[in-house]
């Protein structure tokens, strides 16, 4: 039974790396209905960022600030110049440039900093407790009690202020937020600018576990796509719900279905991508539209 | 001087030229209407005058060359556009969609009165203020739109076809408020309409369109009463 | 010079630049061209699922491993001469083309692009558990092809002319698919696929068809892929040869055949070239590459052709509303 919990325990934990990244990329599909296959790459760039910094000295917490904020300009200025001018093209364009994007921003850390891996420290420490025969460690909380965080601040954000209201209106109808006096292509940078901040988090949250290296983002990335896509692409409370499931589930899967055992728990993503793009495929939190793909 | 001045405007999508130079003026306080068949250039100049079109010509307003602003600028002037089709914000509440349509304002004391102010005018509103405005029908949705474009405290409206998809008795509602409006707020009004019956009798100046060019101005009651034009140009 | 001139005379000068090559490279050369050319195979499958029939799939490099482990695992252990493997392994994916079609057809743009990602990421890792069959992360060495004595040719040229003619026959097979009635259905369906369907076409079997046949070519192309090196690990089908497939489509020219090989030759070449200039800027220039590509030139390699040549012909344009009869499909 302990064992059993654990299992949930861990993939809770494990849950809530593949949500972060999620949040990420639902933020950019909802402001701008675009796929940034990307987003991994450049959670690991920021999160390079971050370890760069603390080569040069500086502490974990400002090292973290200093890559946040450098990756919210760079989000900012990666719409401005390489999405802007595809914007509102086909489908297949947007595709190519975020993969290409994917090849560039990869390549690019490696150029920088090389391909070996490197140790990346928790922000929690390496504390853990037991409860009740189950093993916590502290990072686990932290990175639950992280997400709920910025989940809830984006919430504020989107919900309570004026930007938040404008990203909302972009998101829906561009020519009518322009009449409003909203000036989109600024709205849709700041939108961007956000999504690249939150996905530095999730890298910073993932980076102790995997080790950093410019692949490790690679495998999180179909994780986090299918936590999307079970939460409902728009929806960011969705993304959260959806990794936390796919997070239980891989573990459940990988610890009791043997077959799966250790190397084929990518399939665990792929079928539920699978799954629920045939059997709902607005996931569970998603609006309509989102099925209109 | 008058409010809007508009020379020689030319305007089209791509290489089709809908507009081929037209020129009129709109005075303060005063609620002019463009008619014309369908395809003559109505939206056209209403979407040029914003911004939104590609455009050459000479463009006034309130004195200034806003001959090259583009849709956002306008809407900083002080100029608000109910598009063709409404263009609400569909996944906002109705009250969301009424605080959008003040985005270039600061004075939120203000604008939490003329959310008001707004209720007042469409009571309907109200009643669904925290309801999504993609539910609600279309003779609500156009009540939305003018009040978002109140909400900007506009000194010029222009309207696109308010009356679409109306039944009558509700267009009747919707002309009357809107004079209303132009009264009580000192709002200019532009509309653009293909049911000229019930717009020239509200509205004071009147211009017909034709194939992209103005064929006829003057005073509403006069084109009104003119059999000729009426029969040629608004199909009466 | 008439469109369809210029043409022929643009085959007519491939197919004798394509002849007279191997006598001009050494053998690690005629390899890399020999290699080209079967990712020319697959990549021509590729477009005709994306460019002609608009399904976008990231999970090329899928296929194309299995066709290469379908034609090793014949030759190792069912002794199976090389070429009848070709067949084979175009069946056998063809078949798996058509089972992922199925599910496919219920889903649109970007979904379909996140479930093939999805299983492009998942191949290593399933080569990897099939070890019973694949050797798992040991790889398998398939024998060496070698010239027959008649040939009077090197082992390399040899493999190289029979990769050759392989491609010329898949080329030649898909040219006319396209300029039929297939083909003008596909565009149809990738157009506006309700209008398709109100003209009587099939949506489900075309899709589906194609499925199977852009499958069926990437597992030829796979099967011959592996000739030259002789050797096949899961490590050679990563997440970054399905997205090279991508790419090549669309450096080369969507829904063009001509395209399929510049594109090949892109993928195949420029990664080195690339890393000539500097080992790890290499992808930073292929990706930068791939990007100006969609700013500046969106019809591919083909499209700044017919550019350069004054040659407009009928412009495959999107939403175009009623296309069947137009015929919009390039016989190049």
């Amino acid at each position: 039974m302990e064992r059993f919990v654990q299992v949930i325990v861990d993939g809770l934990a494990t849950g809530s790396l593949y949500g972060a990244l999620a949040l990420a990329v639902v933020l950019i599909y909802r402001s701008t209905g675009i796929v940034n296959f990307a987003q991994g790459e450049l959670a690991m760039f920021s999160t390079f960022i971050a370890w760069g910094l603390m080569q040069a000295g500086l502490p974990l917490g400002a090292a973290l600030l200093g890559a946040l904020v450098l990756s919210f300009v760079g989000g900012m200025l990666i719409e401005r110049l390489v999405i802007r001018p595809v914007e509102g093209g086909e489908v297949l364009t947007l595709v190519i440039v975020t993969l290409g994007l994917y090849i560039l921003v990869n390549s690019l850390a490696g150029w920088i900093w090389g391909f070996g891996n490197r140790a990346f420290p928790s922000m929690f420490g390496d504390g853990s407790f037991d409860l009740a025969g189950v093993r916590i460690s502290v990072e686990s909380i932290g990175i639950v009690a992280v997400l709920i965080a910025v989940v809830g601040l984006l919430f504020a954000v989107f919900q309570r202020t004026k930007i938040g209201l404008a990203m909302r209106a972009v998101s829906l109808n561009p020519d009518s937020s322009r009449l409003v006096g909203i000036s989109v292509g600024r709205t849709l940078m700041i939108g961007w600018g956000i999504a690249a901040l939150v996905g530095a988090l999730a890298g910073a949250l993932i980076a102790p576990r995997l080790f950093l290296d410019v692949n490790f983002m690679g495998s999180v990335l179909i994780y986090s796509f299918a936590a999307a896509t079970l939460g409902g692409f728009d929806s960011p409370f969705g993304a959260v719900l959806g990794g936390w499931i796919i997070g239980v589930a891989e573990n459940l899967a990988g610890t009791y279905i043997d077959f799966i055992g250790s190397d084929l728990k990518i399939l665990v993503p792929l079928v539920a991508i699978l799954v629920v793009l045939l059997v709902r495929p607005t996931g569970l939190f998603g609006s309509a539209e989102v099925a209109r793909a | 001087m008058s409010l809007l001045e508009v020379s020689d405007l030319e305007a089209g999508y791509g290489p089709v030229t809908v507009l081929r130079g037209i020129s009129f003026s709109v005075d303060e306080g005063r609620i002019v209407t463009v008619l014309g068949p369908n395809g003559a250039g109505k939206t056209t100049t209403l979407r040029a005058l914003s911004g939104m079109v590609r455009r050459s010509g000479r463009i006034h307003f309130d004195g200034k060359d806003v001959s090259g602003y583009s849709p956002e600028k306008m809407a900083r002037q002080s100029v608000a556009h109910v598009p063709e089709g409404r263009g609400t914000f569909t996944g906002l509440t109705v009250e969301e969609n009424l605080r959008v349509g003040a985005y270039p304002r600061g004075d939120k004391a203000a604008i939490a009165e003329d959310v008001k102010r707004c209720f007042g005018y469409f009571p309907r509103l109200e009643e669904r203020r925290e309801q999504h405005a993609g539910a609600m029908s279309g003779g609500e949705q156009q009540m939305l739109a003018i009040a978002r474009a109140l909400m900007l405290r506009p000194r010029l409206m222009l309207l696109d076809e308010p009356s679409l998809g109306l039944a009558p008795k509700l267009t009747r509602e919707l002309f009357a408020i809107l004079e209303k409006i132009a009264r009580e707020e000192g709002v200019t009004l532009l509309l653009v309409e293909q049911n000229a019956n019930l717009v020239l009798k509200f509205a004071d100046d009147a211009h017909v369109l034709e194939a992209g060019r103005i064929v006829m101005s003057g005073a509403a009651k006069e084109i009104e009463a003119d059999e000729g034009i009426r029969r040629s140009y608004l199909g009466l | 010079m008439s469109a369809k001139r210029m043409r022929m005379a643009g085959w007519g000068l491939a197919v004798v630049l394509a002849v007279l090559l191997p006598f001009f490279f050494g053998s690690y050369r005629v390899g890399q061209f020999t290699q080209a050319l079967s990712l020319g195979i697959a990549v021509l499958g590729l477009n005709l699922l994306v460019g002609y029939s608009g399904q976008i799939s990231l999970g090329h490099g899928a296929f194309f491993a299995l066709g290469a482990y379908a034609s090793a695992i014949s030759i190792d252990d069912l002794g199976v001469p090389y070429l009848l493997t070709l067949p084979l392994a175009g069946i056998v994916c063809g078949i798996a083309g058509f089972l992922l079609g199925l599910p496919a057809l219920r889903l649109r743009g970007l979904y379909l692009a996140l479930v093939t990602l999805g299983l492009a990421i998942a191949t290593p890792q399933i080569i990897k558990r099939a070890d019973g069959l694949t050797g798992g992360t040991q790889g398998l060495s398939v024998e060496k092809v070698t010239a027959p004595a008649w040939s009077g040719l090197a082992d390399d040229q040899w493999l190289y002319f029979v990769t050759l003619a392989v491609t010329a026959v898949m080329f030649m097979l898909a040219a006319f698919l396209v300029r039929g009635r297939v083909g003008r259905a596909l565009v149809a369906i990738r157009d506006n696929e309700i209008a398709a369907r109100t003209m009587g076409v099939d949506l489900a079997r075309f899709k589906t068809g194609t499925f199977a046949v852009s499958a069926a070519y990437a597992g030829v192309g796979g099967a011959l892929f592996t000739l030259p090196i002789g050797f096949l690990a899961p490590e050679s089908f990563p997440l970054a040869l399905s997205f090279a497939f991508l790419a090549a489509i669309v450096v080369g020219g969507l829904a063009t055949i001509a395209g399929a090989l510049f594109g090949a030759l892109f993928i195949e070449f420029v990664p080195v070239y690339a890393a000539d200039v500097d080992e790890a800027l290499a992808g930073v220039i292929y990706g930068g590459v791939l990007i100006l590509f969609m700013y500046l030139a969106p019809g591919g390699v083909m499209g700044l052709i017919r550019k350069a040549s004054g040659v407009t012909g009928r412009r495959r344009e999107r939403k175009s509303q009623f296309v069947v009869s137009e015929g919009k499909t390039e016989g190049v």
